[in-house]
């Protein structure tokens, strides 16, 4: 069986003044049923603009192309705006990053999930009622029957998140896209609201396209990592090989850039990678990481391959595709 | 997948909703706390309730003509009666029933042509504000061709091609007026159009008919609500300077525009004869306007209390 949701060669192009900004670059994704697959990179690589295609919620002066675009074997290419528009919340459900604007001011949270319900499915209202309790609860929020009845604004941030997970679950999706779904919320809350969702996509069998900049997270939730740079996807791999084994020099110089106690000196500067991410505006010759690689030399140049290493693990690199041997000095 | 759409868990299901402080009660204390709105509203109330009231409150017929008893002054003149608590016209009918009469008419005019006005209005800008683009472009087309007609001079050709009637004057003035809802609504729109909760809806497939009225416009009915107000004064105003006129309401109708017309030759002699309709209108247009101005300042606090979550 073909997997859940498979894109192949996904390019988003937004048009700006000084020309084409192409903010995804032919990205190839799989993502499994039940799977949670984690998105990671840094702001402005490409990841938002990516599950907003996925949505099909790209601003209108987007233009996106892709050679294979299809859930659970439907082209959503070839959909017609309000065909897509059926699919939306009922196949694939978004969590947005601010739970504090993506619910609406002017009504309860009751009739906002209750709605999100009836736009797919002949429901009476007690019973969609009673399904918005039920997923209220399991994303652990007490009273949750009470709190039908209030406004966005008398909830805290994270309870906010847990109406908005419980929203994406209302109408039982194949996938869950969400994006940066807990980076505005405190430390605290953002462990539980991890666990919980870990716990209920478990549990419904449901998969996630998890996107995030924060590799702490996904080392807590993730099956599979991609890694995206530049609006390219440089490494793929299950989640233990990417932490054991990274082999990009991106990868390893993100997971260098997480401060671990004993590695560093007390006092010492965080270490970061050198340069700044490329633009976007235009044509990338060869490899877009090669101007803050320590390890660039004239390959570099040409566009680099994208070889499977091993089983799941694809890599964007000319090193990686055997010579000259890496260097371990820089592997943890 | 583990749960079907409605997991029998009967213990909670039940509907006792716990609201701590009815949200009515709030309001009504806010409403009082704001002198300008609390004198606004009790001033529009008497007026409407006058209005409303007219056949038990008028002491006569408002178009029962006496001409043996033509234009007796009001009660506090020397010559006053108590039979006549206003006086009497140049055709002897009771000042006091016109005016009271006159009340409906001046508030059905505001009420139907705001209404009018309010939904062209709101439907124009806030496709413009939403949709933007070449749509943004022709009604902003048609918005700034609407500006540039005086509307009182467009309201007079145009009444004296139709002819004079209370319903072609609300039909005029409903479609001369619709300008600053078509502003606000798209300025609003506009701010709100890319909020975070309109992608939420359309994350959930919700169509767009669906995210304009039900996401967007609760969310703008605020500012809406005090340009309503505002507007209604306004066609108030309209309609007695057409009827001023003459080609506003026609006469026997108990217009205060008609009123202070008729009265305008005798105004040295026996000024209140546009005195009282005068003061009458103003005190409406005054009486609307606080209650707009205090509307738009509650707004404002609103804003400001969880504006944060806002935008």
């Amino acid at each position: 069986m073909s997997a859940l949701l498979e894109v192949e060669q996904l390019q988003v192009e937004l048009p700006t003044p000084n020309g084409p900004l192409r903010a995804v670059r032919g990205i190839d994704i799989e993502v499994e049923r039940g799977e949670m697959l984690c998105l990671v990179g840094e702001s402005g690589c490409g990841k938002s603009m990516t599950s907003l295609a996925l949505m099909g919620l790209l601003p209108r002066r987007a233009t996106r192309t892709a050679k294979r675009l299809r859930l659970d074997g439907q082209d959503l290419a070839a959909l017609r705006d309000r065909d897509m528009a059926k699919l939306r919340g009922n196949r694939i459900a978004m969590i947005f990053q601010e739970p504090m604007t993506s619910l609406n001011p002017s009504h309860t949270l009751g009739s906002q999930l209750v709605e999100a319900l009836h736009q797919h499915r002949n429901v009476t209202r007690a019973q969609a009622r009673d399904r918005a309790v039920y997923l209220l609860e399991r994303t652990g929020m007490t009273n949750a029957a009470q709190r039908l009845g209030q406004y966005p604004h008398q909830l805290s941030g994270g309870l906010r998140q847990r109406v908005m997970i419980a929203m994406a679950l209302m109408c039982e999706p194949d996938l869950i896209i969400a994006d940066e779904p807990t980076t505005a919320l405190d430390v605290t809350i953002q462990a539980q609201i991890l666990r919980m969702l870990r716990e209920l996509q478990q549990e419904f069998g449901t998969a996630v396209l998890f996107i995030t900049h924060d590799l702490g997270v996904v080392a807590r939730i993730a099956d599979r990592v991609a890694v995206m740079y530049a609006g390219q996807i440089v490494e793929t791999a299950p989640v233990r090989t990417l932490f054991a084994q990274p082999a990009h020099p991106y990868t390893r110089g993100l997971l260098n850039c997480i401060p671990v106690r004993g590695r560093q000196q007390p006092g010492a500067h965080l270490t970061a990678i050198p340069g700044v991410v490329p633009s976007l505006l235009g044509e990338l010759a060869g490899c877009a990481f090669a101007n803050r690689c320590a390890h660039a030399h004239d390959a570099c140049t040409q566009t680099p391959p994208y070889p499977e290493i091993e089983a799941g693990h694809r890599v964007r690199c000319v090193l990686a595709a055997g010579e000259p041997a890496m260097p371990t000095e820089t592997l943890r | 997948m583990t749960t079907g759409l409605s997991p029998a868990r009967s213990d909670t299901t039940s509907l006792d909703l716990h609201v701590p402080a009815p949200a009515w009660h709030r309001a009504l204390r806010r409403i009082v706390g704001h002198r300008g709105l609390a004198i606004g509203a009790a001033l529009l109330g008497v007026i409407v309730l006058a209005a409303l009231l007219a056949p038990w409150l008028a002491p006569h017929d408002p178009y029962a003509q006496d001409l043996g008893s033509r234009l007796i002054p009001p009660v506090w003149h020397a010559t006053g009666s108590w039979q006549h608590p206003l006086g009497t016209d140049k055709l002897g009918r009771d000042y006091l029933s016109r005016l009271l009469y006159g009340a409906r008419v001046s508030l059905a005019i505001g009420v139907a042509a705001a209404a009018l006005s309010g939904l062209i209005g709101t439907t124009l800008g806030v496709l413009a504000g939403y949709f933007g683009g070449r749509i943004d472009s022709a009604i902003s087309y048609v918005l700034t061709t609407r500006l540039a007609m005086p509307v009182i001079l467009v309201a007079l050709a145009l009444s004296s091609l139709l002819g004079t009637s209370l319903k072609n004057v609300i039909l005029l003035l409903g479609f001369l007026i619709w300008d600053r809802f078509a502003v606000v609504a798209r300025s609003v729109t506009q701010q709100l159009r890319d909020a975070e909760f309109i992608a939420a809806a359309k994350a959930v497939g919700a169509s767009t008919p669906y995210i304009l009225l039900r996401e967007l416009l609760p969310n703008i009915a605020n500012a809406l609500i005090v340009v309503l107000t505002l507007e209604m004064a306004h066609a108030i105003l309209l309609e007695a300077a057409l009827s001023f006129l003459g080609l506003g309401v026609p006469p026997p109708l108990p217009s205060w525009g008609l009123m202070i017309s008729e009265g305008k030759t005798y105004m040295f002699f026996q000024p209140w004869v546009i005195v009282i309709p005068g003061v009458a209108l103003a005190a409406l247009v005054l009486a609307i306007n606080l209650v707009g101005d205090g509307l738009r300042d509650l707004n404002a606090l609103d804003g400001r209390h969880h504006g944060g979550s806002q935008r």
